[in-house]
Formats: structure tokens, C-alpha cells, sequence
């Protein structure tokens, strides 16, 4: 057996946080091994530690302790020499934007010293690979999400070589981009024998490995084979049919008090839940219901691990003071043949849904679907083409003003202050929705409570771990306590905990009558919505409760078909129809 | 060490990286904006400033002849639109209007003016505020042209040779009596234009990898830190040679400004100086990684002492001693030097060289600290 390409023995890596005055221990002893010719995948929280590990491999970063061979080359010492051998690409792969597509891969193939009959060879592969061939000429600025994260990869793969880290190479990019990105990485493992070590927090990604590092706080929990981390989860996995009573949605985040519970997500109708008991048959019912037991998947498992390590929080069940009133019967948020343009370019093309109080909805698409377009109209922040469109049954586009005093706006980047604290970003935003003395002091008190928000109050809020600069930006977007809540991926880059955190918020939001429209990239996520439209192409595509919309995936293999099958073949037949219409 | 195959790829990856930063620079319209627009705009501002910033200008004529001769010259300032003249009878009285800043400029026709100007030897004394240098060249200039005009006219109507030959002007500047170069303008405005293009613009380069994390992927390639700064100052340098040669040319064509020592010294001077100015942008961006702070600091540390305290506008002479001393330490300095004794007084070697020398021992102090701030290193 070929020696391991990256040795790590007792790594040690400490940050300085200016804010709390503390030290953080990004990796506290971490010992792994990435062996030659495979996959292996690199899995944990936020914060675990993930990418200071590839930044040391990369050389970018010195270990504070502990010993690091990367190809047999010390990254501390001679960090060139590595770097002439890898290819590496960090999570913001930071493409010139202003540069074309085969520019930024020139600058790529020239700096790695590729000759031009190499580039004739290898070029060809990477557009066939990455579909980019039609692109070209295109500005990087301007390509899609997931083009932009294909056409980084590309870059790093102008040679090839001995060893590739991904940095969470699919973040906020949609599952057929991801797809195809995935694609990609598995021929190069099992045609090329390329060793790869990549990052993710989609634990989907993790099982294609062929082995998986669990990072936690920096320390590793597991280092083994996917199967391995699965059993852990052995005899513990269930499904609850809630059948007619409340929807799997409120029983799943019942179910995330119950202390013996490690982890329960809505399925396909169903509720999945992992006991933390010992393995065995397990209770005669849980939350009134009898459980049926199932084979664990690796979700499972990785849940399992992480709860072994402490309780973690899971998101507290969330409370407003003054809920919406019950409206009278009717759509809160009503769009009809809604239409936007730039120039000749439809981005929204007669699109039409309405949402009824306390209903959580899901835009699901592809990057470029027309999903943020069509928030930034239901906000006023953008003016419409054409269509009808009424927000808590006033028409956004005479009266904005008096609609956006009742809708709360958390948008895809992070858009908050980042030089101001905590509490200073919500004293802000409050001020902006006009609350003022007892009643200003009172809601965002509401808000650090409700958010977990105390222990960072004053940390700048550009220095907030991920997962709690989504909690600020949530509790500011419900400072002015809105009936309607528009949210744009909240949850991209967010790791599993985190998002089981948010969307148990989210949950109780509904449950107390704000509605909620949500865009996700993480199709389990589907599974929380009421009901999702699927839109492509600035159109809608199909509309429909999860289980409705599951139902349009093609059957067979044997196994149940998914959210992620269903939106693929919704989004895939709809552009095969208009090839054909085309040609 | 390094043997002739390991020097190929170096260059090759050099080349790559000059590529990459002339496509950057020729498509960002904000660069193109500072570095041709700008110059451009200065110059023509300065220009039209040199025509159109004066007219009616107070000016005292003590008038020492009452002769008719004289009277008509009076005639010919007061009709004109540039001057507004004052007529007093005694000097003092010029003097103290002069002094009180109520006249820019005090014009003596003697008492033998008339009887002179008849024998083609006239002479009239200009005496011109010179606190505002560049509007002290100006109305002398249009006084010469004033009187030079009116006896041209004289001639032409006496119709007689003897009547009426060139008036001599005796001029002096007040209280600015040391500056006396004509066309401080253009080497001015190089020194300016050669500091913007300079340091400003790449101020911004290093830092804006650093902001649109562009430098993460760059970093784990083959290529060195080094190459990466040569990178970025070839193209720069390039467009500073550019910026230097238009304002050269309008100076020399535009404003018929003489160059008396050599070209090759002005350009070769002026190279040393825009790499002083590559190297302050480029260690204010690599150390501050923040395109607003880079900016910002570039501005204070290079353009404002650029423009006060290099000698172009206020004469170092009469600066305080501590606030002279500030001075050497400012490479705008040395090239003002070397740039007015070029234009205005030639190839002047022992005042070249030490200025020069000056500039290049800024060069490789800025491109050595450059290149140890700039480590393929994050955090």
C-alpha cells in the first residue's frame, strides 16, 4: 500500500478573538491521514476547524503545535514546495471577475507552467467536464453560482495534481450544479486515482467517500469508513406516521426536547427520528406514536457522534409577544403572472403563487432561477414589469411603504453591519422600524433572548461565527414583529445542527401565525415547507404540498424517490421541452 | 543555485502575472480614469487657469511723466480688460497699496519716459506682488505684452522710425523675489500626476486581492510572492511612462514649456521616481490589505507632501527647520529638485546624481519591505 499523501499528528492551531478577549483553539490535537487514490470527505459543525486544517495542508496557515506532512513535504518549512504540487480551492474560490472564463484559466495553466500541447489536451476535458465550452469568452463576474465554483475547480485542475483540497466546494450552489460538480470529483478519484480531501457540510456528499474525518470544536470524533460512522446510528433509527394527526413538522420539533431523542427530521411525511437509548427495540411509542425501526442512514450516525460529545443546542422554541392576528380568511402574500425585466433578459416570467397566514412556502431552482428577483419584488425593493402583487392584502407597488412595515427581509448575504456589536446592529434596526423608548428596549431584549444572542453582545458583529450572524440577522428582521417572514438562503453553509437549530425556529414562527417564504438549496429542507414551488428559468415549474411534489420523480431502483429526484426531474424535463421547442 | 531552467517558468509565471494585471487594469474604467483621464484634465486646467484666471487686475501706476507720450499709455491699461489701473504720484503711495494687497502690481513711468521714448531707449519699472507666483508671471507677462503692443501701435501712427522704439521693461517680483523659474507649472504637474498614477493607483491592487479573497487560490500555485509584485508594478510602470510622456508633451507643445537639459535625464528621473511611487502604493496595500484605509494613508503619505511640502509649491527655504528636516525624507522632494533643474537649468550633474541617488535608495529600501510584508501567508 502506497504511503498516506497527508500525515497529521497531534495538530494544533490557536486564533486570538479581539472580541472576547480569548483564545480559541481552532484545532486542539488533531491526528489524521489522508490516504493516496482516495476520497476522503471532511465533515463537522461550523467552526470545527475544517478549513484552518486545509489552509496548514495549503501552507497558508503555521500549525501553533503538533507535526504536518503534506507529500512528504513539511507545509511550515517549505510551503512552495507543496504548493507547486496541489491543487487547492478555498471555499470563496475568488475568481477574477473582471478577467473571461479562459483567461482565468490561462492565468492557471500559465502559472503551473502547462505547456500548450498539454493545454490542448487538457483544456477540452475540463470544458467537456464543466459544461463551460459555450462560456468562454464570458466575464467570471458574470457566470451563475455554481458555473463560477465549476469554473474554480477547473482552475485548479489545469494539471493534474497529487493531491486536491476542496473547501466546501458546493456551498450555495443548487443540486444540479452540485450534481454535475460531483460528477466531476468522482471521476477524477476512480478514473485518475487523484487523492482528494474535501470539506461539506451535505452529508450526502460525505457517504460518496470512501473515508470520513468528523471534526467537533477541533477534535476528531471519528476517522473511518462512512459505513463505520453509519452503525453508530445502529438500532437506533425510526419513523413516526403522524397520519392524521398534527403534521410531521410540529411532532419533529416536539420531539427535538425529548432527551431521548438525538435527532428528528420531517421525511417524506413521515417524522425520522434517532433514539438515544441503548440499541434495542427502544419505547413502545414516542410522542403518543409507534415507532418503526429502520435502517440508519449516515446522518444518523454523525448525529449520534456529535451528541456524544455534549448536549448541543438545538434551538429554542421560539415565542413572540404580540403574534399576528388571525387574519381574516385568504391569502396573506398573493403574486399573479408576476414579471420582471432587465433589458430583453426575463428574469420572472409570470409567476404566480399565493400563501396563507402561518404557511411556511419553499421556492426551490437553480442558481439563476429568478428566486431572489421575485423576493426583491415582494419586498418593494425592486419594481415589478408587470403582475399583480399584494402583501398582507396591500398591493406592493402603490402603497411599498405601508407593506414592508409588515414583512421582515433576512437576504442571502450577510447584511448587517459588521463593524458595529450585536446589540449595536439591533439598536440600529430597530430604530429604522421605528420603535422607540420602553417598546424599542423591550424588543430587542426579546430578540438577544430568543436568539441565544447574550454571550455576544458586544463582539462586532462581523466576527460572529456563521451560525450566530444568521441568528442576529434573523432577530433583526423580527424586531418590528413582521406577520411576514421572506428568507433567502438562510441556511447555505450552515451545518446540520445549524439548520436543525433554524428551522426549529422557523417551525414555531409558523405555528404562531407568521408565514413564512423561504428559498433553500438543501432539498431535505423541502420536507419542512408546507407547501413549494420549483421554479426554472424565471418560471414556476411545478407547485404542490412535498408529498405532491415528490410524486413527480420517476419510480424505480426500488428505493423511495427523494426531494433532490424530484426537483432534478422537474428542472431536467422542463429544459429538455425547451431544447425541443427550440430546435 | 538556480540554474538557467528554473529562471524559464519564473519568467514564464512573471509574464502570466503582467498579463493578468494589464487585462485588470486596461477594463477597470476607475484606473484608466486616474491614469490618462486625470492628466489630461490637469493639464487642461492648469493651462486654461494660465489665460483665464486673470483679468482686472488692480495695478498702481505711478505716472513720474505727465507728457502726453505717457498718458497714452495709461490710456491703453485702462482701456484693456486685464488691467484696472490706479493712478498715484508718488511711489510710497504705490507701495503702501502694494503692501495693503489693494494692487497686485505697480507700474513706474518715469519722468523721462517721453523724451526717451522718442530717442527708442524707453524704459517703465514693474514691480508685481509675487506671494501668488503663478499670477505674478501671468500680469507681468500680459503688462510686457500691454506695453509691448501699445509701442507697436505708436510706431505705426508716428510713422516714424525715431518715434517710437521697444520699451524696456524693468521688472522685479516682491516678496517672492527667489522664485523665478517661469515655468514651474509642468514640473509641478509631473510630480503630481507621477505621484497619482503611482502610488494611488496601486494602492488599491495588492489590497483588493486581499479583499475579494483572489489571493487564496493564487497562493497555492507555483508562484512566488516576488513574481506576484513584479506582477503588479510592470504594467503600473508602464502606465505611469505613459502619464509621464503626455504631460511632457502638452508641457512642451501646449505651453511651449523649454527643456533645457536633456530628455533622457527627465525620462530616466522620472522612472526612478515612479518606482518610489509603485513601491509606497504597493507597501501601504500589501500592509493594509484594505483598499479604503490604502487609499486613504496614500493620500496623506504621498499626494499632500507631494503637493506642499516638495518645494513645487512653497519654497523650502523659507520652511522652519523641523519641518524642513520632515522634507528629506519625502521622495517628491528629490524629484522636484531634479525635475526643475532638468527643465529649467539642463543637465546639471552635481545636482542630478545626489537626487537621484536619493530616489534609488528609496527604490530598493520600498521594494525590499514590499517584499517582506507580502508572504504567501494568511492571518
Amino acid at each position: 500500500m502506497q504511503p498516506p499523501v497527508v500525515t497529521g499528528t497531534d495538530l494544533r492551531k490557536v486564533f486570538r478573538t479581539p472580541g472576547a478577549g480569548g483564545k480559541v483553539w481552532a484545532l486542539d490535537g488533531v491526528s489524521i491521514e489522508v490516504r493516496a487514490g482516495e476520497l476522503t470527505a471532511l465533515v463537522g459543525p461550523d467552526g470545527a476547524g475544517k478549513t484552518t486544517l486545509m489552509r496548514l495542508m495549503a501552507g497558508l496557515l503555521v500549525a501553533d503545535g503538533g507535526s504536518l506532512r503534506v507529500l512528504g513535504f513539511d507545509p511550515a518549512v517549505e510551503p512552495q514546495r507543496i504548493q507547486d504540487r496541489i491543487g487547492y480551492m478555498p471555499q470563496k474560490f475568488g475568481l477574477y471577475e473582471d478577467l473571461s472564463v479562459q483567461e482565468n484559466l490561462d492565468l492557471y495553466a500559465d502559472l503551473h507552467g502547462v505547456s500548450a500541447a498539454q493545454r490542448g489536451q487538457r483544456y477540452p476535458q475540463l470544458m467537456q467536464m464543466t459544461d463551460l465550452g459555450r462560456f468562454t469568452g464570458r466575464l467570471a463576474g458574470r457566470l451563475s453560482g455554481g458555473m463560477k465554483q465549476k469554473l474554480g475547480l477547473a482552475c485548479t485542475l489545469v494539471r493534474s495534481p497529487e493531491l486536491l483540497l476542496l473547501d466546501e466546494p458546493t456551498v450555495g450552489v443548487d443540486p444540479l450544479s452540485r450534481r454535475e460538480l460531483w460528477v466531476i470529483v468522482e471521476h477524477l478519484v476512480h478514473e485518475q486515482g487523484l487523492t482528494v480531501l474535501t470539506s461539506t457540510s451535505y452529508l450526502d456528499e460525505a457517504e460518496k467517500a470512501a473515508r470520513v474525518l468528523v471534526l467537533h470544536r477541533g477534535k476528531v470524533l471519528a476517522q473511518a469508513e462512512p459505513a463505520a460512522v453509519t452503525r453508530a446510528a445502529a438500532g437506533r433509527s425510526m419513523v413516526l406516521d403522524p397520519g392524521s394527526g398534527p403534521s410531521a413538522r410540529i411532532v419533529q420539533a416536539r420531539l427535538l426536547d425529548d432527551p431521548e431523542v438525538i435527532d428528528a427530521v420531517p421525511d417524506g411525511g413521515l417524522v425520522r427520528v434517532v433514539g438515544s437509548g441503548e440499541p434495542g427495540p427502544g419505547r413502545d411509542t414516542i410522542a403518543g406514536l409507534a415507532p418503526r425501526h429502520v435502517e440508519p442512514r449516515f446522518e444518523d450516525g454523525f448525529m449520534v457522534l456529535l451528541r456524544g460529545t455534549a448536549a448541543h443546542e438545538t434551538g429554542v422554541d421560539i415565542r413572540l409577544q404580540r403574534p399576528p392576528a388571525a387574519a381574516a380568511a385568504g391569502a396573506v402574500v398573493e403574486v399573479r403572472d408576476l414579471v420582471k425585466r432587465f433589458g430583453d433578459f426575463t428574469a420572472v416570467d409570470h409567476v404566480s403563487f399565493r400563501v396563507r397566514r402561518g404557511e411556511i412556502f419553499g421556492l426551490l431552482g437553480p442558481n439563476g432561477a429568478g428566486k431572489t428577483t421575485t423576493f426583491r419584488m415582494l419586498c418593494g425593493l425592486l419594481p415589478p414589469s408587470g403582475g399583480v402583487l399584494q402583501v398582507a392584502g396591500v398591493d406592493v407597488g402603490s402603497a411599498g411603504a405601508a407593506a414592508r412595515a409588515r414583512l421582515g427581509y433576512v437576504a442571502q448575504k450577510f447584511s448587517l453591519y459588521g463593524a458595529l456589536t450585536v446589540t449595536e446592529n439591533l439598536e440600529f434596526f430597530a430604530s429604522a422600524y421605528g420603535l422607540r423608548g420602553a417598546l424599542r428596549r423591550e424588543r430587542i431584549d426579546w430578540a438577544v433572548r430568543q436568539f441565544e444572542l447574550g454571550g455576544h453582545a458586544r463582539t462586532a458583529s462581523g466576527e460572529l461565527p456563521g451560525g450566530f450572524k444568521q441568528r442576529l440577522a434573523m432577530g433583526a428582521a423580527l424586531l418590528h414583529e413582521p406577520d411576514i417572514l421572506f428568507l433567502d438562503e438562510p441556511t447555505s453553509g450552515a451545518d446540520p445542527l445549524a439548520r436543525r437549530a433554524f428551522w426549529r425556529r422557523i417551525t414555531a414562527l409558523a405555528e404562531q401565525g407568521v408565514t413564512i417564504i423561504v428559498t433553500t438549496h438543501f432539498m431535505q429542507e423541502a420536507e419542512y415547507c408546507d407547501r413549494i414551488a420549483i421554479m426554472d428559468g424565471g418560471r414556476v415549474l411545478a407547485q404542490g404540498s412535498p408529498a405532491q411534489i415528490r410524486g413527480l420523480a420517476p419510480t424505480g431502483g426500488g428505493r423511495q424517490p427523494s426531494m433532490e429526484d424530484a426537483f432534478i426531474a422537474v428542472v431536467e424535463n422542463a429544459r429538455g421541452r425547451d431544447a425541443q421547442a427550440r430546435a | 543555485m538556480k540554474d538557467r531552467e528554473s529562471w524559464r517558468p519564473k519568467g514564464r509565471r512573471i509574464l502570466a502575472m503582467v498579463k493578468k494585471e494589464s487585462r485588470q487594469m486596461i477594463r477597470d474604467p476607475a484606473t484608466i480614469a486616474v491614469g490618462v483621464v486625470l492628466p489630461v484634465i490637469l493639464i487642461l486646467l492648469f493651462g486654461f487657469g494660465l489665460s483665464l484666471d486673470v483679468k482686472n487686475v488692480p495695478l498702481a501706476v505711478v505716472l513720474q511723466d505727465s507728457s502726453a507720450t505717457a498718458q497714452n499709455l495709461l490710456s491703453a491699461f485702462a482701456l484693456s480688460r486685464y488691467f484696472r489701473p490706479q493712478v498715484v504720484h508718488s511711489s510710497q503711495a504705490a507701495e503702501r497699496l502694494m503692501i495693503e494687497g489693494r494692487v497686485d502690481g505697480m507700474l513706474t513711468i518715469p519722468s523721462d519716459f517721453a523724451r526717451r521714448f522718442g530717442a527708442g531707449n524707453a524704459r517703465v519699472q514693474l514691480v508685481v506682488h509675487g506671494s501668488d507666483a503663478n499670477r505674478a508671471r501671468i500680469i507681468e507677462s500680459y503688462v510686457e505684452g500691454a506695453v509691448g503692443a501699445w509701442s507697436a501701435r505708436q510706431a505705426v501712427q508716428e510713422g516714424t522710425a525715431a518715434g517710437g522704439g521697444p520699451v524696456e521693461i524693468r521688472s522685479r517680483l516682491w516678496f517672492n523675489s527667489a522664485n523665478d523659474s517661469r515655468y514651474f507649472l509642468v514640473p509641478g504637474l509631473i510630480v503630481l500626476v507621477m505621484t497619482l498614477i503611482g502610488a494611488f493607483l496601486t494602492a488599491m491592487v495588492v489590497a483588493r486581492e486581499w479583499e475579494r479573497g483572489t489571493f487564496e487560490a493564487l497562493f497555492v500555485t507555483p508562484v512566488r510572492s516576488g513574481e506576484i509584485l513584479l506582477g503588479k508594478t510592470i504594467p503600473y510602470f508602464a502606465l505611469g511612462v505613459l502619464g509621464l510622456l503626455l504631460c511632457v508633451a502638452a508641457g512642451k507643445f501646449l505651453f511651449h514649456v523649454p527643456i533645457v537639459g536633456s530628455l533622457a535625464v527627465l525620462i530616466g528621473g522620472s522612472m526612478l521616481y515612479v518606482m518610489v511611487a509603485l513601491g509606497v502604493g504597493l507597501l501601504i496595500s500589501s500592509y493594509f490589505k484594505n483598499q479604503l484605509v490604502a487609499s486613504q494613508l496614500t493620500m496623506l503619505a504621498t499626494f499632500m507632501p507631494a503637493l506642499m511640502l516638495s518645494g513645487f509649491l512653497f519654497d523650502l527655504r523659507s520652511m522652519p527647520a523641523p519641518i524642513r528636516a520632515i522634507t528629506y525624507l519625502l521622495p517628491a522632494r528629490y524629484y522636484v529638485a531634479l525635475l526643475q533643474t532638468t527643465f529649467l537649468a539642463g543637465d546639471i550633474w552635481p545636482v542630478i546624481l545626489p537626487n537621484a541617488a536619493a530616489l534609488a535608495v528609496m527604490v530598493a529600501l520600498l521594494g525590499y519591505a514590499s517584499r517582506a510584508v507580502t508572504r504567501k501567508r494568511l492571518g
